[in-house]
């Protein structure tokens, strides 16, 4: 089942991506020359096997541990500016991105 | 010019450190040889960001620490970041432009570890974009050359690590694997390397690819130095959700890799003809077959019977979904990457585009600007895999698939052999250009590396020849069951007592 020109724009579209129509064109070539690489998978009986998410599952009994969900503002100013350092646009604090809702 | 580094005169990091602590020379000395001979350089593109203030500044903080007798292990030390570890006063770009001018507010655990420690870092160096790549090809800041043939690559995703320890502009460096890209670098520029086993060093602070699979480790000349540097490395921290607190009941701290390391020298030691008597090296039939270049083979071999002579015996193994660990990795690693990359909307911190007309479009032109074209395949691919109507037939399969190969490991690990060994890539490095045509074409060289990441063990490259047409370093990959980091190392420093190419260098070889 090759991936159709549709396929590319919805792709691009779920991960945020804009494509040129010689760009869409290109990705549609190569993922599907990746979609043969990986179509490999589906010839391989995996009945009875459970999905594996963490390699050290195969070892010993693991789970992600989780932080408290708490808040830890910021204490300062002046940290709270170098934690915003980096952004784009800001305002006092802010972060500022186009108009939502107007 | 003349400008061989200082540290250059010592053949490790246990010489340079006793000579440092003899005040025979200091930090601010080293570092600032070390920072003439990487501009020096420059032709490698091997570093990204240098700040040669910054640099002396911590050399200057550590001579004073020397001075006082207070100084930690690695005192002095001349080393380097990848650029995927995020570091306080350089900047930290992943090789990226969407990151071209990101600062971090603070330093990665391993940065952190390893200053405290008393490591002198030089900067950040070269890589794939967002460690997406094996040729170090994909950077947004032009590729890294292979000290060896400034036309060949040094392989990646950690080149700028591998070129820069093998033309001697550092002792060591840090690097991060995700499939492989400790150990193929290693082997392309012929030094050493090791992915230590998953969650045993902490990847606070090292920007994200896939996170099923992503674990740091260092790039130095030979195991001795590896150990100095992994081991202060290493430890539980609750900073990261895949940090482990314990490895197999023994805190995951820095001492466990040194200590273990020792153990194995010394039962080594008790048997002096044969140091490794009793040791089994399990060595997979499929990873000599097919693509395998003959010079690599006969590189391997050759490094076989040399560990045979030293008492090990050889099984034959099989693991027998070698080449499935292609399309699994290429599923599974896309797939958290393109979870992992969605952060970068240009709204925090990133790149932003200059024209767009709302939200969805600042987002979706920052990202393809930003993006270089193998980060935007993978992104792509992930997508794809994921999305409704694919992810039981791709996502939960390659996890299936994963387990079997991971099982495969284990099969051999627990009723055959004590290591494994075999080749680390089918071939000396290509030419950088090579395959540009066909983007998944370097996949396919991964077919060695990626089996032990989707299983998450320990596994080494060390160098152990030429190639026979192009005289271009070989690594022999040398993997372990979990946690046993320490046995692997000292398993590369018994061959290394035994062979010097560990020693050689590009202009003497």
């Amino acid at each position: 089942m090759a991936i159709t020109e549709k396929d590319v724009a919805r792709i691009a579209r779920l991960a945020r991506i804009e494509l040129s129509p010689d760009e869409s064109t290109r990705a549609q070539n190569e993922l599907n020359g990746i979609l043969s690489l990986i179509q490999q998978l589906q010839a391989v009986d995996t009945t009875g096997i459970e999905p594996m998410a963490h390699p050290l599952s195969a070892h010993q009994d693991i789970a992600l541990r989780l932080r408290p969900d708490t808040a830890s503002p910021t204490r300062t100013l002046q940290e709270r500016q170098a934690l915003m350092a980096n952004t784009p646009a800001e305002d006092n604090g802010l972060f500022l991105v186009p108009t939502v809702i107007e | 010019m003349s400008s061989t580094p200082l540290h250059t005169q010592f053949d490790g990091i246990a010489s340079l450190r006793k000579a440092l602590q003899a005040r025979e020379l200091s930090a601010r000395d080293l570092a600032s040889s070390a920072l003439d001979a990487a501009v020096a350089r420059d032709d490698l593109n091997a570093f990204l960001h240098i700040d040669r203030e910054l640099t002396l500044t911590q050399a200057d903080a550590v001579d004073k620490q020397l001075s006082d007798g207070l100084a930690g292990a690695l005192a002095g030390i001349p080393i380097a970041h990848k650029d995927v570890f995020v570091t306080e006063g350089w900047r930290s770009t992943a090789a990226s432009k969407m990151l071209e001018h990101y600062t971090s507010p603070f330093d990665a655990t391993v940065v952190a570890r390893l200053k405290q420690a008393g490591a002198v870092s030089l900067g950040k160096l070269n890589c794939d974009e967002f460690a997406m790549g094996s040729g170090n090809e994909n950077s947004a800041f032009g590729p890294t050359r292979n000290p060896w043939d400034p036309t060949a690559v040094p392989g990646g995703s950690s080149g700028g690590s591998a070129a820069a320890v093998a033309a001697g502009l550092i002792m060591a460096a840090t690097g991060t694997d995700t499939g492989g890209s400790v150990r193929q670098p290693a082997a392309l520029c012929g030094v050493s390397g090791i992915k230590p086993t998953y969650g045993t060093v902490s990847r606070f602070g090292m920007i994200a690819y896939g996170s099923s699979l992503d674990q740091a480790g260092p790039i130095a000349r030979h195991a001795r130095d590896l150990v100095e540097l992994l081991d202060p490395m290493s430890g539980f921290d609750p900073r990261d959700s895949t940090s482990l607190e314990h490895c197999d009941g023994v805190p995951n701290a820095p001492g466990r890799i040194r200590a273990d390391f020792e153990a194995a020298l010394a039962g080594q030691q008790s048997a002096d003809s044969q140091p490794l008597k009793g040791l089994r090296i399990g060595v997979p039939a499929e990873f000599f077959n097919g693509a395998l270049a003959p010079d690599v083979a006969a590189a391997v071999e050759s490094a076989l019977q040399t560990f045979e002579s030293l008492g090990a015996v050889r099984v034959s193994i099989s693991l027998p979904r070698t080449e499935l660990s292609i399309p699994t990795y290429y599923v599974i690693a896309p797939a958290e990457a393109s979870s992992n990359l969605s952060r970068y909307d240009g709204v925090r911190y990133g790149h932003r585009a200059a024209q767009y007309r709302d939200l969805a479009e600042m987002t979706s032109r920052s990202r393809t600007e930003g993006f270089g074209a193998e980060v935007l395949r993978r992104i792509m691919v992930g997508t794809y895999v994921l999305s409704h109507g694919y992810y039981d037939a791709y996502y939960l399969q390659a996890q299936r698939v994963r387990r079997m190969i991971v099982n495969d490991f284990q099969q051999a690990f627990s009723s055959h052999c004590d290591v494994i060994m075999g080749p680390v890539t089918p071939s000396v490095a290509k030419h950088i250009g090579d395959n540009r045509e066909d983007p998944a074409a370097d996949w396919l060289a991964d077919v060695y590396t990626l089996g032990v990441s989707l299983a998450g063990l320990p596994a080494m490259s060390i160098p152990c020849g030429f190639g026979a047409e192009r005289r271009l370093p070989i690594g022999l990959q040398i993997i372990g069951n979990y946690f046993g980091e320490g046995r692997l190392l000292a398993v590369a420093d018994r061959y290394q007592q035994a062979t010097d190419w560990h020693q050689r260098k590009p202009e003497q070889r």
